[in-house]
């Protein structure tokens, strides 16, 4: 079941469309931003709002990589794996949080405090190799670096 | 001196441009301009005159472009968009205008929305770029509060609602028609054209999509006229152009030149030559979806018809570097993994034709490939290229692989010979 203040914040996206399922993407947007994830009782219920079916909705949800249909983490690091920061140092910088962390791409710390995506270019190409953290960007990183910055996110 | 109106008021230290900063430099007296002094065919008329060409990549005549919109009737919704979906590997210009200077891109917007008359318009911002979002949204308030949009703007009846929209991931998006269905709250996946956006775009409507620096060159267009506009550059593409560079050079950067320096100019005056110990291979013009220029092309102008001659595109300007101790296949394989990962699976070649392409890439970087794999590539080239897809994704994602089999042809066969590749040894 939504919450009121979910139903809510997505009544008004309706406001600002001529139709209802344009707000298909806010309206996962809204359950995300309160539940860290999109269930599959979300997706009926988000549905139901839209007058949609479920599987309409669904079909939306996953082809957006930050719609996540799995529970993730309290916070998520986006490594950069594009060109530029391959080039100037990914690796060692995937390599170093992977095994401090104990995670692979797409995993989640089993105390649910990291999980880690692969993400590409962030545009920092010109301070590369880049991660985001949640909302926070970090660039010119080097392993040594990093437990520093790990240490910011509870 | 050099003149820099896009970047002029840019200081990424002292944090984005005000509202007050942007009109002690001029700013908004383009939209005063544009809807006191000016008629909409004048306003397009300008910027087509001014030969402006699309920053987004493509290098269509930004006023040709909006000149297809039917304008007459006066109850029909149409629509204005900015594309700030900036997920080129490599590209980071956008961010810079979004950031520094979020004004300017509005401003151009209402002039825009008054050529064509839009009474709505949306900024739609990739996901990741979450400053320019609360950049951007400060500036929209800002806006709001002066009168530069809402009802009646400036008192001349015109009325514009400026949205931003924060998008939700994916490299499609940046595809006009992908990021139109993606408004809709729908996947985005790219639609048939014809017919084109300026007849039926958002929600069916005449809708205008134009990157966020091509929106952000209007405000100068119409304050200081076409023939100003095409003196600020080297050839006869009109205006300045954010460059920028990546990769192992001394000082990597964002700059904004005359449209038409020379690539040489750019990597070693700009960027400042290469890292010590590393020697220059290739680099990608605009972007990972260009063919790459090698050491023979370095005195090629950087605009769009110039670099087209020697084969590949200027794209976005922002070029990628490679040096002497990347290889080619991997940096090749990189990319393909990019596009591959990235394919909406809306058409067939792309959604399974980069995936093959991507594993024997893979196989090849291994040591395991053999001359069939080459082959396989070069089929590939020519059944992904353009006419036999959808959308540009899947050409552009064969450009820098069709070009680098052509320059990088030793590298590939090291591979095969050696049977592992030969920067893991």
């Amino acid at each position: 079941m939504l919450t009121e203040k979910e139903i809510q914040e997505i009544e008004h996206e309706l406001t600002l469309y001529p139709i209802k399922n344009a707000a298909c993407i806010e309206a996962l947007k809204i359950v995300q931003e309160h539940r860290g994830w999109v269930s599959d009782e979300s997706i009926k219920d988000v549905a139901g709002i839209l007058e949609m079916s479920a599987e309409e909705v669904d079909g939306v949800a996953t082809f957006y990589t930050m719609i996540f249909r799995k529970p993730v983490g309290r916070n998520i690091i986006f490594v950069c794996n594009s060109i530029t920061c391959y080039m100037l140092g990914f690796e060692p910088v995937y390599n170093y949080i992977s095994n401090k962390l104990g995670i692979r791409f797409g995993e989640t710390t089993p105390d649910q405090r990291f999980t880690i995506l692969p993400n590409p270019c962030l545009g920092d190409c010109d301070h590369a190799p880049a991660l985001m953290i949640n909302k926070d960007h970090y660039n010119k990183l080097k392993p040594e670096m990093l437990d520093e910055i790990l240490e910011k996110y509870k | 001196m050099m003149e820099t109106p896009l970047t002029q008021n840019i200081n990424l230290e002292k944090g984005p441009c005000s509202l007050k900063g942007y009109i002690k430099t001029g700013g908004y007296s383009g939209v005063a301009k544009a809807l006191k002094e000016m008629t909409s065919p004048q306003i397009t008329q300008a910027v087509r005159d001014s030969n402006l060409l699309g920053r987004g990549g493509a290098g269509f005549n930004t006023g040709m472009k909006w000149s297809f919109v039917k304008i007459d009737d006066p109850n029909e919704t149409r629509y204005v968009i900015a594309n700030g979906d900036e997920m080129e590997p490599g590209t980071f210009k956008d961010r810079l205008l979004l950031e520094g200077d979020p004004h300017q891109l509005i401003e151009g917007m209402i002039i825009t929305a008054r050529a064509v008359n839009a009474s709505v318009g949306f900024i739609f911002i990739r996901w990741a770029y979450k400053k320019a979002h609360k950049i951007v949204e400060k500036a929209l308030a800002e806006a709001y509060e002066a009168g530069y949009l809402g009802k009646d703007i400036l008192g001349t009846g015109f009325n514009f609602e400026l949205h931003l929209h924060t998008s939700v991931g994916r490299y499609i998006c940046g595809e006009e028609t992908a990021l139109i269905n993606s408004l809709e709250g729908k996947r985005a996946t790219p639609r048939a054209k014809p017919p084109f956006p300026q007849f039926s775009g958002l929600f069916g409507k005449p809708t205008i999509v134009n990157n966020v620096e091509t929106y952000c060159n209007i405000p100068h267009i119409i304050k200081n006229g076409p023939i100003w506009f095409k003196g600020l550059s080297k050839t006869g593409e009109g205006g300045t152009k954010l460059y920028g560079v990546s990769g192992r050079v001394k000082k990597p950067g964002v700059w904004e030149l005359p449209l038409g320096v020379t690539v040489r100019e750019l990597l070693e005056v700009h960027a400042g030559g290469m890292q010590d110990g590393y020697k220059f291979r290739g680099l990608l013009p605009g972007g990972a979806s260009t063919d790459f220029l090698v050491e023979e092309h370095l005195d090629v102008p950087m605009d769009f018809s110039s670099v087209s001659k020697v084969g590949s595109r200027m794209g976005t300007g922002t070029m990628i570097v490679m040096d002497d101790k990347t290889c080619p296949v991997a940096f090749i394989h990189n990319l393909i993994k990019f596009f591959a990962n990235e394919s909406c699976g809306w058409c067939t070649p792309c959604r399974e034709g980069l995936p093959w392409v991507e594993k024997v890439l893979m196989k090849i970087e291994e040591g395991q490939g053999s001359e069939k794999d080459i082959d396989i590539l070069k089929f590939h080239t020519k059944y992904l290229g353009p006419g036999n897809t959808f959308c540009a994704l899947a050409p552009g994602a064969m450009e820098p692989l069709q070009s680098g089999l052509k320059y990088f042809a030793e590298d590939f066969e090291r591979h095969l010979k050696e049977k592992c590749c030969p920067w893991k040894k």
